[in-house]
């Protein structure tokens, strides 16, 4: 099975992965993958456990040297060795649960390993911060989010999950050129937390961005993505766009009681 | 969205009574003590607590350092008893000139703190294992090369730190100043850079640090650098202090830290804490022990109180931290 034909006038594609393997010991946790992202649209990559999906966004993301295959990022092949790498880029990624620093403050979590420094000697020489300026930008980051927090100058430890998803998701928009991935950005939220964190990620989208948002939640996906992109041992065996398919048809191809392209 | 004060530090998610508790406890005590000893208010006492604290106070800045990102460093009293006879037998038998003897002692420390990062984070092993065998073999090494008797004859520039400069009619030694100095660096070097942030954010959650592009392990490995080189000025004060290179130095004081860091309302499980909170912390310790020798305690005693301290400081913050 492979991607549905370009129809002309879509949206550029911005990440594009082909063949991708990468074995541990005996176990194949990625088997030939491809992927695709395109510039404005969420593409939702959905999968049983164990169907390749973490260490496909690890591979997309930096953080795991796929064995062969390659990684296009607008048009120019990576190759992504550290998380770093990916970061510079300009991919962002939301890992579940892994973040933020709980005793920062929500400035410094935005900024944490970007400092912002002070101009002149004290910023070149002595390499002081720039807290203002930070403070100030961080504000103006999530205002433009449509995050709400009491302050930036608040730590994390004292936000709700969802206003920690939110900072989370915020810093990766505010830093990302091309793509944002996020993992199960919702499955730890309640329902209207939930609700902020799907339309802070449309708006995400709204600014051009790719995103990819891995998630076990259908209702969030069929809500949210343009294109599914649906994983089973190892390899992409479904790709189009979310219209054609019904929610229970996907769980189907998910767990392999339907092989799409059969007759 | 509301926006606080700009340019507020970290500190609003800090509960209140470890802000101000450390503070107010050290003004309880010499409100107490002063009640007890009228000698205690005096000018000069202060100014002799300060000396008296100032090697404790010196290697808790490096002890900070370090339980800021989760660690411990339980090495830095016997590293620092090496670094002082190490200065002091290469200023007398080796007869190399002080400031390369110094020097030398200093470098020895801090490649000590550097082997402690090393096993850390390559080795991967825990800090609180790492440091009490690099312990072990620090007050062995002590002891080897000074076959466990104190360097004396020490030329000036090794005891110079201890003297003391009138300041309003106040002997105050070189050596506080010094520490007072070292305090404000780390401070500055904690709040506002992006190195210090570091720090905090590799002790609050070693993880997402990593992933927001953090080399944690350099991080590591600057903590525990640093608090080596801590250990070898202490070394360098408690020569000046004591105008001897003491084999037998720094077993009160390796602990002393932990106790300063964790009265400064530092938390253990890393990530939050202030320097100069520290330094109260150490004052803490500091008058306990000069007003209960004023009062004509035993020093038996002054132990059990400071031992009593840690445990309280400890229930204080995990109490004030449940309570939001």
């Amino acid at each position: 099975m492979t991607a549905m034909p370009d129809a002309p006038g879509e949206a550029r594609v911005v990440l594009e992965a082909r063949g991708l393997s990468k074995r541990f010991g005996s176990v194949t946790a990625l088997d030939g993958c491809d992927l695709e992202a395109r510039a404005g649209e969420i593409l939702a990559v959905i999968g049983d456990n164990g169907a390749g999906k973490s260490s496909l966004i690890k591979a997309l993301s930096g953080a795991l040297l796929p064995d062969t295959g390659t990684i296009q990022l607008d048009g120019v092949p990576v190759r992504f060795r550290h998380p770093r790498d990916a970061r510079a880029a300009g991919i962002e990624t939301v890992y579940q649960e892994l973040a933020l620093a709980p005793s920062l403050t929500i400035a410094e979590n935005l900024f944490l390993g970007r400092e912002l420094r002070r101009g002149g000697l004290a910023g070149r020489l002595m390499r002081l911060l720039d807290r203002p300026r930070m403070v100030r930008e961080a504000a103006a980051q999530l205002e433009a989010l449509g995050v709400a927090v009491r302050s930036p100058v608040q730590t994390v430890d004292t936000l709700s999950g969802g206003q920690r998803q939110g900072i989370a998701v915020a810093r990766s928009a505010a830093f990302a050129r091309h793509v944002v991935i996020l993992d199960e950005p919702t499955a730890a939220l309640g329902v209207r937390e939930s609700a902020h964190v799907l339309d802070l990620i449309r708006r995400v989208r709204d600014r051009g961005l790719a995103v990819i948002l891995i998630s076990h939640n259908m209702p969030h996906v069929f809500d949210l993505a343009d294109r599914l992109h649906i994983q089973r041992l190892g390899r992409r065996i479904l790709f189009c766009p979310t219209g054609r398919l019904t929610p229970a048809d996907a769980v189907a191809v998910m767990t392999g009681a339907t092989v799409p392209g059969a007759p | 969205m509301t926006t606080g004060a700009l340019g507020v530090p970290a500190g609003t998610g800090t509960p209140w009574l470890s802000r101000v508790g450390p503070l107010v406890a050290l003004l309880v005590a010499c409100a107490f003590f002063a009640t007890q000893s009228p000698r205690f208010l005096a000018a000069g006492n202060f100014s002799l607590i300060l000396q008296q604290v100032m090697v404790v106070g010196v290697l808790a800045i490096g002890q900070t350092l370090v339980i800021v990102t989760a660690g411990i460093d339980l090495a830095c009293g016997m590293v620092m008893a090496l670094g002082a006879v190490t200065m002091s037998l290469l200023a007398t038998q080796a007869g190399v000139p002080a400031p390369v003897a110094i020097g030398g002692g200093v470098a020895l420390t801090t490649a000590f703190g550097a082997l402690n990062g090393l096993l850390v984070t390559r080795v991967a092993l825990p800090p609180f294992i790492v440091t009490l065998g690099t312990m072990n073999v620090a007050f062995a090494l002590t002891q080897l090369v000074t076959r466990s008797q104190s360097v004396t004859g020490l030329p000036d520039a090794l005891t110079w730190l201890g003297t003391t400069v009138p300041v309003a009619g106040v002997p105050v030694a070189l050596g506080t100043v010094g520490m007072l100095g070292a305090y404000g660096v780390a401070w500055l070097l904690l709040r506002e850079t992006a190195a210090g942030r570091h720090l905090y954010a590799v002790g609050s959650h070693r993880d997402a640090a990593r992933l927001a592009g953090i080399d944690t392990d350099r991080v590591l490995l600057g903590a525990y650098t640093l608090s080596g080189f801590c250990a070898g000025v202490a070394g360098l004060l408690a020569v000046a202090r004591t105008g001897v290179g003491d084999p037998q130095a720094g077993q009160t004081e390796n602990l002393d830290t932990v106790t300063a860091v964790v009265l400064g309302g530092t938390s253990l499980f890393g990530g939050r804490g202030v320097v100069l909170r520290t330094l109260v912390g150490a004052l803490i310790v500091g008058v306990f022990r000069n007003g209960l020798t004023l009062m004509g305690v035993s020093s038996v005693y002054q132990v059990l109180v400071t031992g009593v301290l840690v445990i309280l400081a400890v229930a204080t913050d995990q109490w004030s931290r449940r309570r939001g």
